[in-house]
């Protein structure tokens, strides 16, 4: 297991090498610096600023200096919010949107989950259908839609929710992790039950059933296993997706958290910030992509044993 | 069962063989091939009927937009200010005075054109990539999918904010940039299909009677890849076009003057409180538009019975 | 003796959307203590679904019973209730099933999965239960009671995860085994040992054993009574003596007759001509293992010869490389030394482009009937696609080749439009058949043609290939993995293990004084 590990890990470093590499380069590539727009600027200002981001080396030393820096997680400072840096403003923005993710990934599994399950069970009857027609609703409205409209119910015309913030008034957590959750539960139950009704078909099942097991252990023990790998190989992709969907969660109930810098940044063309928050995701997601290959991985017996050696 | 049935009629088959001496083959009843029996499943299927029954009429809709609107595109009635749907505007209009009904028909002109296009693309670059790794196998599938897996682990959505940011918003750009990402799992299907057809005996048969290579991919591989490739055609538009409705309501995506079913709902949010209406009806269009194009793909999947292609 | 299971006038029907098709039709038999019940059909004949039904373990729907009864133990099963069931169920009665590989659990251990029923059924701890598996274990044959009770299934072959089902099926003390179609995913070798051991059980345990096949051959040695069925009916019952010595019914002896025997009439010694059609010398013929990545020999140093007008029968288990040396004898498989001499010229070392010619000469007939056919061309299509390669026919003369091909392969001319799902397996292996002699090959090599289909349809398919080989002056090897089919056809025959032919000579020869241990194995094993 040890080696499979060590050589599933090795293969990420270069994505995310790669990652770095074409951020870091599109950037620089981008037309009109970062200090075009301030007209007032002198041209002398203009130069030292520009001294002070090494804007004034040449490209590849700036490439390798970043590196560097990098090397001891040092992503430089900010464009815009002068005399912060980049690692600052993502410690203070990071933690919400890695609270609201991980409400959004249980709420989307647990969900997402069990009425895959339900369905499975009893495919082709209202069991299946009511379901499955939900998550198909789940796929087909947009988070920036689903949001606005669980605001304007909730929010506005029953008022019984809190419409924005984050951990200011009770309950104003429930929307935004709801929204975001909604979408990747609708996708975790289709998986699910197309899961569960593969391995439900199988021989090992008959033979569960002809040892006269209870469905219950039939189920959560014979079945389970098999049936939930497809959503245990969704979670790094699910994982990509909460996080990039959180840009859009954080703008719609103006929560300060990571994703609402990111588009920011993207505004203000604060390169030096996008350059960071772009590392940083993408390390994380590729780590994801790494966790939920390996456990899903270890979920396979034959693999188990077959890349352990000699567990 | 259905051997039992077939067995029946394996006495048939061998003993009236020598019946009816007639040369020209157009006299025998003609057989059901695999896609005439698709579509006979397809038609049984309600929901993937109205699906494609509403595509229809949205795409009608949109094409001919400039001749059906009921009022121009820009064309302001700065006296009505935001007003609700009414005999002359049936959908309401803007806060501009300007008739909604028009403005999400020209929308969806654009939510359209981007599902197509960058679909096309992703078909394109996903078969001919995948086709040729699973044909070819060996060392080239295995640099080719390995590139694939690399490129997958990469956070796309992070990488299209962040070209859309440096490059500007274009839409040619978006395109491009959107096709990129769906491109690879269309290759890793059809790598998939080409590799399992490889390998099944019809093919090598096709080998032993001395087919060439151009042929064996034209007569045997091709009709038999094809209905995956229908089925994932189908459902990539959807996750085609909410991407664009996605980077649209961030601000990334289409630009005013131009509009987009995202836009047109980023612009209802902002004022979802007075005016529901206005989110409600673009919402609306876009969610139906991707139940009809998901509904339908999944109508394909089970009349072309995708999943259980084994012979 | 009293009777342990009385199963009178079951009938099951399945109701799908093309109308109701009756699996199971008026069905009675008994099954004794100590007594093996053989129910004998072949495939769709119901001889499963009847066993399924009264255990509650057929899909419902569409499945329903319909009517009967079906006493165990002073009660009617079919009355009974699914929590009721779920307590006869691997405690009184308990069942093994046809493919090994796909019946046990893959994502848990053997010991698991071997105790659950004591558990369940028996309300042992799971140490007591531990304890009783690993003496079950020993019993049921295998060496390491203490390593496999720890293994995952899939470290394991075949005939070991049968031996492991079978343990879990007694596990429980059960009065019933039902055995269906247990030997049929096996080897010979693997199947009279699993054979032997359930017939070992059932006297050793007193208990009653209903034994489900296709194969009246193997339930001979087995069998004290037997019960054939047909298209959801029985057609005979009667102890095994009567119905395999006097057969009433045509279904029967059309089953028995089914059963392959006997040798070629016009066996001939052709080994000694001096132009052999094909020669191949010392061929080898290695594949990565996928895992390891090491390189073994499928294909070890093979040289044989094939006389003209010969049929070479070519034996061997699964995993032989017989398969493998007659793909690579056709270049489907890439040898990497030796030489391939067709007609008198080396094709070894051709290009696909180069062996283009002569593969109108040379064709093979597939073991899937099912796989073998592109599902997307009419059987028009794939017969016309030689004939139109390789330039032997065109416009009117097409048409009347294809025709008469049907003729040939004894399909009925207005089938000709149709396409391959369409068919029976049977009747695809025809088609197949006719596509590759329609070039008018002089090799054809046969790769198990018959192994995927019913006992009486591999009858026929095998008179077909005597007839066409006659009639066309064809040259075969016939790969098979069944002794007695090869002796039926064959004029010599190699035995094939692990890669090496490790015998070879007449097929009668070889029949009556094997000279290998493994061919001798092989042909004892034969049912």
């Amino acid at each position: 297991m040890l080696n499979f590990i060590l050589s599933r890990s090795m293969q990420s470093i270069p994505v995310i090498f790669v990652v770095i590499t074409i951020t870091f380069f599109l950037v620089r590539f981008a037309p009109g610096g970062p200090f075009d727009d301030e007209k007032s600027v002198e041209p002398e200002v203009k130069a030292a600023l520009e001294a002070q981001y090494r804007l004034d080396q040449p490209l590849f030393s700036q490439y390798a200096a970043y590196l560097g820096d990098l090397a001891q997680g040092d992503l430089g400072p900010s464009f815009k919010y002068p005399g912060r840096s980049v690692n600052e403003l993502i410690a203070t923005g990071f933690p919400v949107t890695a609270e609201l993710g991980l409400y959004a990934i249980l709420i989307a599994l647990c969900i997402g989950g069990i009425s895959g399950v339900v369905a499975a069970l009893k495919p082709n009857t209202a069991q299946d259908y009511v379901p499955m027609s939900l998550a198909m609703l789940g796929i087909c409205m947009p988070t920036f839609l689903l949001g606005p409209l669980l605001i304007l119910v909730f929010g506005i015309w029953l008022e019984w929710l809190p419409v924005s913030g984050w951990g200011d008034l009770p309950g104003d957590k429930i929307l935004p992790s709801f929204t975001l959750g909604a979408a990747y539960a609708a996708y975790v139950a289709r998986l699910s039950r197309g899961g569960m009704l593969e391995v439900m078909s199988q021989d090992y099942i008959r033979t569960a059933r002809a040892k006269g097991l209870p469905e219950r252990v039939v189920v959560l023990k014979h079945g389970l296993r098999g049936g939930m790998i497809p959503v245990v190989a969704y979670l790094g992709p699910a994982f990509a997706g909460i996080l990039s969907g959180s840009f859009v969660i954080e703008t719609i109930f103006q929560i300060h958290g990571l994703g609402r810098f990111y588009v920011q940044a993207a505004f203000n063309r604060d390169y030096t910030m996008i350059l960071g928050c772009t590392v940083f995701l993408a390390t994380l997601i590729v780590v994801f992509n790494l966790l939920s290959d390996l456990l899903a991985a270890w979920m396979n017996p034959r693999l188990r044993s077959q890349l352990g050696g000699n567990q | 069962m259905s051997e039992m049935l077939n067995s029946t009629s394996e006495a048939q088959g061998s003993t009236s063989s020598q019946s009816g001496r007639v040369d020209s083959i157009n006299e025998y009843e003609k057989g059901t091939s695999l896609w005439s029996d698709a579509w006979l499943r397809l038609k049984k299927n309600p929901l993937a009927l109205t699906g494609l029954g509403f595509l229809v009429f949205i795409a009608l809709a949109c094409l001919c937009t400039p001749w059906i609107a009921p009022y121009g595109y820009e064309e302001q009635n700065l006296l009505l200010g935001a007003s609700p749907p009414s005999p002359q505007h049936w959908l309401g209009t803007d806060t501009f005075g300007r008739d909604l009904l028009t403005r999400i028909l020209y929308g969806g002109r654009v939510s359209l054109m981007v599902g197509l296009i960058a679909t096309s693309v992703a078909l394109l670059i996903g078969v001919t990539w995948g086709a040729i790794a699973g044909f070819v196998g060996g060392k080239v599938d295995a640099v080719m999918m390995r590139l694939v897996d690399i490129i997958y682990a990469l956070p796309f959505m992070i990488f299209i904010v962040l070209l859309m940011v440096v490059f500007g918003r274009n839409l040619w750009l978006l395109f491009f940039a959107i096709g990129a990402v769906e491109w690879l799992t269309m290759a890793r299907i059809v790598r998939g299909q080409v590799q399992s057809l490889k390998e099944q005996e019809f093919v090598e048969a096709a080998i032993s009677i001395g087919l060439s290579k151009w042929a064996i991919i034209r007569r045997h591989l091709i009709p038999n890849a094809l209905g995956p490739v229908i089925v994932y055609t189908t459902l990539t538009i959807p996750s085609v076009m909410l991407l664009e409705a996605f980077l649209s309501f961030l601000g990334l995506g289409i630009q005013p003057p131009q509009s987009s079913w995202g836009l047109l709902i980023s612009y209802g949010v902002e004022s979802m409180e007075e005016y529901p209406w206005l989110l409600i009806y673009p919402g609306l269009t876009l969610t139906l538009t991707l139940f009809a194009l998901n509904f339908l793909g999944d109508g394909l999947r089970d009349a072309l019975d995708v999943r259980a292609s084994k012979d | 003796m009293t009777a342990l299971l009385e199963v009178k006038n079951l009938t099951t029907y399945f109701h799908t959307r093309n109308g109701v098709v009756k699996a199971v039709d008026d069905v009675s038999f008994t099954v004794k203590s100590g007594e093996t019940l053989a129910i004998v059909g072949e495939s769709g004949s119901g001889k499963s679904v009847s066993c399924y039904s009264m255990l509650g373990l057929i899909p419902s729907p569409p499945g329903r019973i319909e009517a009967g009864e079906a006493w165990f133990d002073g009660r009617d099963l079919l009355k009974a209730s699914q929590a009721e069931l779920r307590q006869i169920r691997g405690s009184k009665i308990a069942m093994i099933f046809q493919d090994p590989m796909t019946s046990l659990n893959p994502y848990l251990t053997v010991g698991e999965q071997l105790i659950e029923p004591l558990i369940f059924h028996h309300k042992l701890s799971r140490a007591e239960a531990a304890e009783k598996a690993r003496s079950l274990l020993q019993e049921v044959g295998i060496r390491d009671p203490e390593k496999t009770y720890h293994a995952w299934p899939h470290e394991f072959s075949g005939g070991m995860r049968q031996r492991v089902m079978i343990a879990m099926a007694l596990i429980a003390e059960p009065k019933l085994l039902i055995a269906d179609e247990p030997t049929t995913a096996l080897d010979v070798t693997i199947q009279k040992q699993i054979l032997e051991l359930v017939k070992e059980i059932q006297q050793h345990r007193d208990i009653g054993v209903i034994f489900i096949s296709h194969d009246l051959a193997v339930v001979k040695d087995l069998a004290d009574q037997v019960v054939v069925m047909k298209t959801g009916r029985v057609v005979e019952r009667g102890d095994a003596p009567s119905i395999f010595n006097c057969p009433d019914h045509d279904y029967t002896k059309k089953l028995l007759a089914a059963i392959p025997a006997g040798s070629k009439a016009s066996a001939h010694d052709t080994a000694q001509m001096s132009h052999p059609l094909l020669s191949v010398n010392n061929l080898v013929t290695t594949f990565a293992d996928r895992h390891s990545g090491d390189r073994f020999k499928a294909v070890d140093d093979i040289s044989f010869e094939l006389q003209r007008g010969e049929i070479l029968g070519l034996v061997g288990e699964s995993g032989s490389g017989k398969s493998t040396l007659g793909r690579s004898v056709l270049k489907l498989a890439q040898s990497d030394s030796g030489s391939i001499v067709f007609d008198g010229e080396e094709i070894q070392d051709l290009t696909a482009k180069a062996m283009r010619p002569y593969r109108r000469r040379m064709q093979m007939i597939f073991q899937d009937p099912y796989a073998s056919l592109n599902p997307r061309m009419t059987i028009y299509d794939t017969l016309a696609e030689p004939l139109v390669l390789h330039d032997l026919a065109k416009g009117p003369q097409l048409n009347k080749a294809v025709l008469e091909l049907m003729d040939d392969v004894g399909l009925a001319r207005a089938y000709v439009r149709k396409y391959p799902h369409e068919f029976s397996g049977g009747q695809r292996q025809r088609i197949a058949i006719g596509r590759a002699i329609a070039t008018k090959p002089e090799l054809v090599i046969a790769d198990e043609p018959v192994s995927a289909l019913d006992v009486t349809i591999q009858k026929q398919i095998l008179e077909l290939i005597l007839h066409l080989v006659d009639k066309h002056h064809l040259s075969m090897l016939f790969i098979s993995h069944d002794l007695a089919v090869v002796r039926v056809l064959c004029d010599r025959v190699m035995v094939m293990k692990q890669g090496r032919v490790v015998e070879s000579g007449l097929m009668e020869s070889v029949w009556s004084s094997p000279q290998h241990d493994y061919t001798e194995a092989l042909l004892k094993a034969a049912p």
